[in-house]
Order: C-alpha cells, then sequence, then structure tokens
C-alpha cells in the first residue's frame, strides 16, 4: 500500500501543524501531517494549565485548548491529518519515502519534501547516568502529565521535582492537581531558571523552593521509591530526601532518530537536532526541519512560528527546487558560553530564521554580557547588555547575515566585547 | 501428589519443569516472586556462550557447550530472539595479546575447535569502531546473543500446556524428606511431590539447607550494566569480549537482540542478595572500560541501567547433587552461564531422575522432534515485527496500532501477552513479554497508556483529550 503527496510533515506539534497551514495558504496542494499519537496536537494536549499562545496566537490558552486550535485551524486550512501514524524510517529507493504503520496498514508516503516536526523528551533517570535502585514512582514531566489529565492516575505522597526551569514548574503544578506533596525542587545550577513568577508563584502557593547547586546521585527503594540521595556541589555533603516520587524534568533530548536514520542529514553535536539553515532546511536537499527537534526545547509559540517559518520555506523550494540548498553555506559555530545556536548554518544572505532572531542556548548565568559574532577576523554583530540563563533562549538580530561571504571560514558566536 | 516440585521460576528451573512436563511428569514450578524468569534470570549479559572459555572437565562446561546446542534449536522453532552474531576476544596489551593462543587451546579442551587468533588489522577491520590499542583477537564464530526473557517464558507456557502447575508469590520455608515423597511449607501452604528439586537460584544454599546440607554458600556477586540507544547499534558487529580474569569474564560490549549496545557487567562480591542496585562507583567503571572499548560509545544515549546478581559460590563448578534418599536434587549454584546450560541441565537432571531416582519418564524427545514448543511473539530486532507486517494488520488492525512508539510495540501484542498462558502481573513483567517501555523515552510518550492497557484491560480506549 503507498499513497503520495506534496509534503509530508513529521510530527502535528505546534510547529508540524503550523508548517502545514503555512504550506496550505502558500497554495500547496497536498499537504499530510502523520502523527503517532491518537489525537494531533503534541506536548501541549496534556499539559493543562494556561500559558500557551501568546507570540503567535496574542492570546492565552491552556495547553489542551492551544491544541485544539491548531487542530481546528489545520483541519480548516485543508491539511490532511493522519493520527496513529507512525513513522519508523526511510524508504529505501530514489526520491524521499517515509515508511508508515497505521491501524489501516504498513505503507511508504512519497513526498516531494518532508519537514520534521518530531519535538523532543525529556531524559529519564539512566539517561542522566542516575545509579541506585529501579523502584516504582520515577518519572518524567511528559508521562506524570499523561498519568494525571488523560488517566487520572494515581501519582503518590511526596515528590521530589528534578530541575527548576519552566517545565519544572509545571511539574509542581501537576503534582498538586493530583494531590501530592512537592518537597522541593533541585538543580544542579546555581540559580532556578524560569519566571520569577512561577518561581515566586510556588513559593507562595505551596512552599516550594528551588535547592541550587544540588546533584541527584542514586534513587534508593523497591519496589517504591522510598528516597532520593542529593548531593551540594559546593562542600559534597549528602543527604536523603524521603520522597515516594521523583519527577525528572527538562534535560531535553531532540526526537532525532529519523534524522539519525538518513545519511545525507547532518545531525547537530551538541543540539543533537538536524542542523538547519535559517530557511529550515537539512543538508539533504528537500529534507526540512523545525520547533523543538532543532532548538530542544522552546515554548510553544516560538515551535508554531518556526514551523510556520519552515512550512512557507518549504512550499518556496517545492517551486523554485532552490539550488541553495545543494551548496554547503557556512556553519555556525559557539564559543564555551554557549552550549548551541539555531539555526545552525548560512546558506544565503537573503533568508533571515524565524522571527528574525537567532536562538542561543547559554551555558552558564551572566548579567549584561556583550555577544559578538565574528567570520574570520571580521565582527559582524556586536551587541551588549545580554542575559545568559541555562536552559532559557538568549535572542539575538539577524541583520548581520548580509554581511556573511558564504565562502568564507565557520561563524562564530559567543561572549566578548 | 505432584511428581515433581521445582522450586525456583528462572531460566534453569523453568527448563527442567519443562523438560518434565513434556516427558509426561506432573510438575508444580514454585516462585516467590510474583512472575516467572523474576529474579537474576532477567538481568544478565544475554549471551549465548559456546563454553570456550569454561574450566576444562567441570560439569559447567560440558553442559554450556551442549546448552549451546540445544536452545539454539530450540530457539529456532519457538522464534526466541538469538543471534549468532560471533565474538572477538580483544587483547588490549601484550600480555593479554600473549595469552590469546592459550585460550585458544583452552577452548579446544573444551571441546570447542573453531577459535583462531587474528590480527590488528582484520580486528579493525572487523570492527572499525573499536579503541585504537586493540592488538589482536580470538575470534569465537559461535558466540551468539539471545532473548534473556523468552527462554524463561517459552519453557513455562510449554510445561503449562503439558500440564503443569504454576505457582508464583508463593515462598518455600520448609521441607520434609518422607519415605516416598517431600513435603514443602510454602507461605501459600503445604506442597506435597514425590520429588523435589531446588532451582532457586541466589535462595539455593538456603533450600539446600532445608535438607540437611551445607556443602555451599552462595555469594551474590553484582553485575551492573549500561544499555546504550539503538542508534549505537552501527558502531559493532560482534560481541566484543575481554580476556578473563580470575573474577570472571570481564567487561564487555555487545548488541542486544532489541538492537542496543550493552556495556558491562561489574563483576561485586556482596552479602545482600537483593542489592540488585547500580552504583556511582560501577557506573564510573564501566564508562572508563567502555571509552577505551568503543570509544564513541559514550557519545550516544543511555537508555537503561540495571543489576543483576550471579549465585556464585566458593567453588568452581555448579552445585549439581542428588539425593535420592530424600526425594531430592539440587541444582544451584548456577553463576554466570545459565541461559545457556538451562536446557541441558535439565536435561542432565531429567536422565539422573529416571535412572537414581527412579522417576517414570517418557522418551527425550530430539531437538527438533514432536512436540512443536509454543510460538513465541516476535520481540527481537532481526525477526519480523508485527508493526512491519501489511497482511497481519490487514487481518487485525490493532497489529497496526502502535502504543510504544520507541520499541514499536502494538496494541495487538499487548492484548495477546495479557491474554497469554502466563500473562505478566507488573508493567516490567510487561515489557519481558513484549519489550512495552523499554526503549529510549523509557515511558515520557507511553508510560502512561501501557500502564491503562495493563491496569484496565487490553481495551480500554487511550484517551485523546483532556477536558478542561
Ligand atoms: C510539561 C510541559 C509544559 C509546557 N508548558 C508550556 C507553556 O506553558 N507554554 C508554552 O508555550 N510551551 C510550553 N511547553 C512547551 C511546548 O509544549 C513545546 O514547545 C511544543 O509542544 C513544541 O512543539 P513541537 O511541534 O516542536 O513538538 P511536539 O509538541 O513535541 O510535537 C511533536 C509531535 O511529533 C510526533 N512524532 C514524533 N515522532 C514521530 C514519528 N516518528 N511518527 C509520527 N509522529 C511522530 C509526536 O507524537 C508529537 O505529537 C511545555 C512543555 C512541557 C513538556
Ligand atoms: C550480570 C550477569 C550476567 C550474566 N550473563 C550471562 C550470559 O551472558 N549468558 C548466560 O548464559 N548466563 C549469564 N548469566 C547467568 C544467568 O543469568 C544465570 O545463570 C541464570 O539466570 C540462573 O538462573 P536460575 O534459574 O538458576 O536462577 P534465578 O533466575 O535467580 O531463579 C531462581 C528463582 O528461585 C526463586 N526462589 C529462590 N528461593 C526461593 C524459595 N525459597 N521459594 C520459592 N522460590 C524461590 C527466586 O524467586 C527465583 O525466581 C549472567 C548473570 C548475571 C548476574
Amino acid at each position: 500500500m503507498n499513497d503520495t503527496t506534496d509534503v509530508a510533515i513529521v510530527g502535528g506539534g505546534p510547529s508540524g501543524l503550523a508548517a502545514a497551514i503555512a504550506l496550505r495558504n502558500a497554495g500547496v496542494a497536498r499537504v499530510s501531517v502523520v502523527d503517532r499519537e491518537s489525537a494531533m496536537g503534541g506536548i501541549p494536549r496534556h499539559c493543562a494549565h494556561p500559558g500557551y499562545g501568546i507570540r503567535d496566537l496574542h492570546r492565552v490558552l491552556s495547553g489542551p485548548g492551544y491544541a485544539r486550535h491548531y487542530v481546528q485551524a489545520a483541519r480548516r486550512a485543508g491539511v490532511h491529518l493522519r493520527t496513529e501514524s507512525t513513522v519508523t524510517g526511510w524508504a529505501p529507493g530514489a526520491g524521499l519515502g517515509l515508511e508508515v504503520t497505521s491501524p489501516g496498514g504498513r505503507e511508504v508516503l512519497h513526498a516531494d519534501a518532508v519537514l520534521l516536526a518530531s519535538g523532543a523528551r525529556e531524559r529519564n533517570r539512566s539517561a542522566r547516568w542516575v545509579p541506585g535502585d529501579r523502584g516504582a514512582g520515577v518519572y518524567t514531566t511528559g508521562q506524570l502529565q499523561q498519568e494525571v489529565y488523560f488517566y487520572r492516575r494515581p501519582i503518590g505522597r511526596r515528590a521530589l521535582v528534578v530541575g527548576a526551569e519552566h517545565v519544572s514548574y509545571s511539574a509542581v503544578a501537576t503534582l498538586r492537581h493530583a494531590g501530592v506533596s512537592v518537597v522541593g525542587l533541585v538543580t544542579e545550577l546555581s540559580r532556578q531558571q524560569s519566571y520569577a513568577v512561577f518561581h515566586l508563584g510556588a513559593a507562595a502557593a505551596f512552599g516550594v523552593r528551588p535547592m541550587t547547586g544540588v546533584r541527584v546521585r542514586a534513587l534508593h527503594g523497591k519496589p517504591r521509591l522510598s528516597g532520593v540521595e542529593l548531593e551540594r556541589l559546593d562542600d559534597g555533603r549528602r543527604v536523603v530526601v524521603d520522597c515516594d516520587t521523583v519527577v525528572f524534568t527538562g534535560d531535553w533530548i531532540a526526537d532525532n532518530e529519523l534524522a539519525r536514520l538518513h545519511d545525507g542529514i547532518d545531525v547537530a553535536s551538541a543540539a543533537l537536532g538536524p542542523v538547519v539553515d535559517t530557511s529550515g532546511a537539512t543538508s539533504m536537499p528537500g529534507v526540512f526541519a523545525a520547533g523543538n527537534l532543532c532548538h530542544p526545547v522552546e515554548q510553544a509559540d516560538i515551535a508554531a512560528l518556526s514551523g510556520r517559518h519552515a512550512g512557507q520555506a518549504v512550499a518556496r523550494w517545492l517551486v523554485e527546487r532552490d539550488t541553495r540548498v545543494a551548496q554547503a553555506g557556512v556553519p555556525i559555530e559557539t564559543d564555551a558560553s554557549l552550549e548551541w545556536v539555531h539555526p545552525g548554518r548560512v546558506r544565503s544572505t537573503g533568508d533571515l530564521p524565524a522571527r528574525g532572531r537567532f536562538i542561543l542556548r547559554p551555558n552558564r548565568f551572566a548579567a549584561f554580557t556583550a555577544l559578538r559574532v565574528t567570520q574570520g577576523e571580521r565582527t559582524l554583530w556586536h551587541g551588549r547588555g545580554r542575559r545568559l540563563t541555562p536552559t532559557r533562549p538568549t535572542l539575538i538580530p539577524a541583520g548581520w547575515l548580509r554581511a556573511v561571504d558564504l565562502n568564507g571560514p565557520a561563524l562564530r558566536i559567543g561572549v566578548g566585547d | 501428589m505432584y511428581d515433581v516440585a521445582v522450586i525456583g521460576a528462572g531460566v534453569v528451573g523453568a527448563a527442567i519443569a519443562r523438560e518434565l512436563a513434556v516427558r509426561g511428569a506432573d510438575v508444580v514450578l514454585v516462585d516467590a516472586e510474583d512472575d516467572v524468569g523474576n529474579a537474576t534470570s532477567k538481568a544478565n549479559t544475554a549471551i549465548l556462550h559456546t563454553g570456550f572459555d569454561a574450566k576444562p572437565g567441570t560439569l559447567e562446561s560440558r553442559l554450556v557447550a551442549r546448552g549451546h546446542t540445544l536452545l539454539s534449536a530450540y530457539a529456532r522453532r519457538a522464534g526466541i530472539p538469538l543471534e549468532p552474531l560471533g565474538a572477538l576476544l580483544v587483547a588490549w596489551d601484550d600480555e593479554q595479546l600473549a595469552a590469546l593462543p592459550g585460550l585458544r587451546e583452552k577452548a579446544e579442551h573444551n571441546g570447542y575447535r573453531s577459535a583462531r587468533v587474528i590480527g590488528a588489522s582484520e580486528v579493525r577491520a572487523r570492527e572499525p569502531h573499536v579503541g585504537a590499542h586493540a592488538l589482536g583477537a580470538l575470534e569465537v564464530p559461535d558466540e551468539g546473543i539471545v532473548c534473556p526473557w523468552t527462554p524463561t517464558l517459552a519453557f513455562v507456557t510449554e510445561a503449562k500446556r503439558h500440564g503443569a502447575t504454576v505457582l508464583l508469590s508463593t515462598r518455600v520455608r520448609g521441607a520434609e524428606p518422607r519415605a516416598d515423597h517431600v513435603e514443602l511449607a510454602t507461605t501459600a501452604g503445604g506442597v506435597r511431590a514425590r520429588e523435589v528439586v531446588n532451582a532457586a537460584g541466589l535462595g539455593s544454599d538456603t533450600v539446600h539447607r532445608m535438607f540437611g546440607h551445607a556443602t555451599f554458600t552462595v555469594t551474590p556477586r553484582r553485575g551492573q550494566l549500561i544499555v546504550f540507544d539503538k542508534l549505537a547499534r552501527r558502531l559493532i558487529n560482534h560481541v566484543i569480549l575481554p580476556v578473563p580474569t580470575a573474577m570472571g569474564k570481564g567487561v564487555l560490549v555487545a548488541p542486544t537482540v532489541y538492537g542496543n549496545v550493552m556495556l558491562g557487567p561489574t563483576a561485586e562480591n556482596l552479602d545482600d542478595k537483593r542489592a540488585t542496585e547500580s552504583t556511582e562507583e560501577g557506573l564510573a567503571q564501566l564508562r572508563a572500560k567502555g571509552a577505551h572499548i568503543i570509544p564513541e560509545l559514550l557519545g550516544e544515549e543511555v537508555t537503561t541501567i540495571y543489576a543483576g546478581l550471579r549465585a556464585a559460590t566458593e567453588h568452581d563448578d555448579y552445585q549439581v547433587s542428588f539425593h535420592p534418599d530424600q526425594h531430592y536434587t539440587c541444582v544451584g549454584g548456577i553463576r554466570s552461564t545459565g541461559l545457556t546450560s538451562g536446557m541441558a541441565i535439565a536435561e542432565h537432571v531429567a536422565a539422573q531422575l529416571g535412572q537414581r531416582h527412579g522417576l517414570d519418564l517418557g522418551e527425550a524427545p530430539a531437538p527438533d522432534g514432536l512436540p512443536e514448543p509454543p510460538r513465541m511473539p516476535p520481540i527481537g530486532q532481526a525477526q519480523s515485527r508485527p508493526y512491519q507486517q501489511p497482511e497481519r494488520i490487514a487481518a487485525d488492525p490493532s497489529y497496526g496500532q502502535v502504543v510504544c512508539f520507541c520499541e514499536r510495540v502494538s496494541r495487538g501484542e499487548i492484548r495477546d501477552a495479557l491474554c497469554s498462558d502466563l500473562p505478566p502481573a507488573t508493567a516490567d513483567g510487561l515489557r519481558r513479554r513484549t519489550r512495552a517501555g523499554m526503549g529510549r523515552c523509557q515511558g515520557f510518550f507511553c508510560g502512561a497508556a501501557v500502564r491503562r492497557l495493563l491496569d484496565d484491560g487490553p481495551d480500554a480506549p487511550l484517551t485523546a483529550e483532556v477536558d478542561q
């Protein structure tokens, strides 16, 4: 069984759906979004709290409301939505083809262009190398929220939250909703990383304050978790926190399997998603990527705007079959203060990235820092007073793209006056 | 009254129960855990050994070699995932290089003649990602990898189909040999059998003492293991073994039949038979070894970490003994090769029960003879999985409804496991039967849905939307 479409989009989260809508608005006839879940919408479906839609829809919605908005908009735009359809790999042979399994069968979906929008997931305790017992009561936020909001499962009595970024406070809200008391948040970093309102709100409403500079050393207890062993990084002192639940939040990894399974797609060494240029094109002609797969992770509105931007680029590519894609362009490297930059490659001095901004992911805290973009000896851009917060975006404008020498050495972004 | 009570439903007890049940005995299999294969048999390195490095002349040497043959044949018929990849035992320094010819000779003493020494360039050609200091290797073409869980499940399923009774969550507390039978006291009442086989793994010394014997003591020897993401699978083609030491076979890197790569195990002698936790020191040690063996491996994501306990004893061999006067047989101390040797141990035990204990058994069926073993679910990466089979999905669309995305486990397979002869009691048990939840997300995407099906039945709807 086989099918053909103009554009196949893998992942029906905010970025995939926004891309699909943009493609239809640009006049592309057949746009298919393929998602393995039983409903479209991606991660927001199970984030039952407000905080969605500010930058893209200019209003505040809950996660499920936001997901519904995009699903309905995609349906109205005439996007072909396919749920319960898992893309398991690339079909062999010439052209772009995706192997798809669904209750309707096993098929190859052929497409002129493919957009990867498969998102990101949180690293679990093993992926973070946390040793100890394998008792029950160990969650990521994703699993926790599905247990609570989809199936109303009992979770536990006392929970420790690992992480102190936005998603960690989302986990706190979910735990409270499920009647679990939160004994604390812990982060290896020297400060919490979320908005003051979340942080202060959690402190005021639930009496929860993050413990900073603390590392999780082991999980104890079986068949049920009974305690989490913590170490203070400054003096090496250890304590065991008595709890029956632990939620590992944040520490995202791009869901990059399809990108890595394709020899033609370069994968970024730090962000681990496909390397894309400012239009969202990967190193493989006809394959694009957007959303949290490329920038693990930003908020949903940013992912959606990244999808919309890539969708528009795909539509142009279908018409022009842009030859620039075959051209290597120049990579963008970062110094040690930054983990990654998105997009990570420049192939055209005319294409701005989504929102006209590059997203940087800092490795450290800094309040008023100067950042600099260089190519060889040349400084292309220089900006002062930037704030750096790990796990949060630092944005820089993209006007300097015009000055890039596409045959020159790698671009470099880093701290520097 | 049963003919035989087997204490312990690990791979060894399961193999014995199967052998005896297929040959007509009325068997009861008793285990303290809530599932079969829930102790050492669920947490090992899953290598199908040839026995090339065993101590020549031991029972272990003989039974591992025989077990390799029996399990390979059985796996083919029962659909147990097994891949005969071959092993390279790599020498990393001159001393180890000098030891390779001796290891080959030892292999020959063990009756294994296909091992040969290969040079550094051949090692590099066959394993381009191994560390730079590989000086040579002993190639052992018949070492393989096998599913650690399906053999036990297949053996118990087959035993049940031949009338065996399985008593789970039942701990044996005491034993009283009588003139023509044994009375076992358990946490779920008395069990009476003409013969008792002790296959209690870590508890085999305790059970042995219930019969008045103190000939060995089990010292749990922990092995910690790290399972890397499937995207690491491209890094190796063989099982990569180290030169063995006094403490055991050493730390290896091997593919798993699910398509991951495994690094381990450690070897730590402990006192606590429940100490199955992993430790900072253990992981640090494995990290260092792994970086040496396959430097790129540590750049890949870790999917899971676990530890198992070998039932080591003060002796250099399995602790198998027959006590016809007490109607008692001990199959203890099956430390680091029992997955491979289980069927051969069972064959040996059945023969002795017939000859020395006068147990009346039918003919041993030939390895490829009737009756057909049960056909187990194809959970191996090298097998055709239901999600890949158009005909199967057409006949039953639930095989196309993927619930665990990372491992591509369908609702149909989960239903089959929940409705099988041996349904799982826990999420862990379901994972061993289907792979559901053992992938790279470790439940981030599917954990809640899998638990839903386990708790509320295989037809429970999987919620799509949250009401506000
Ligand atoms: C707990 C939590 C709270 C959050 N709170 C907020 C908030 O308050 N406000 C906010 O703006 N953002 C929030 N976010 C972030 C927001 O949800 C994400 O930024 C957004 O969902 C990213 O969209 P995406 O399309 O890139 O990826 P996703 O939403 O992750 O969508 C990816 C989709 O791809 C599908 N997929 C992946 N692989 C395949 C495959 N092989 N075959 C088929 N389908 C596939 C998945 O099923 C999924 O539906 C939160 C996130 C979390 C986890
Ligand atoms: C780290 C590690 C790596 C290994 N690697 C390999 C390998 O690569 N290849 C290989 O062939 N082998 C390997 N092994 C060895 C193999 O796993 C064991 O030899 C095998 O699992 C032993 O099986 P068993 O049935 O004897 O013991 P177990 O699986 O431990 O079963 C014993 C059972 O007895 C039950 N029991 C105990 N006491 C009582 C009681 N009083 N009443 C009721 N029930 C009781 C327990 O609950 C348990 O289920 C490895 C082992 C370890 C730990």
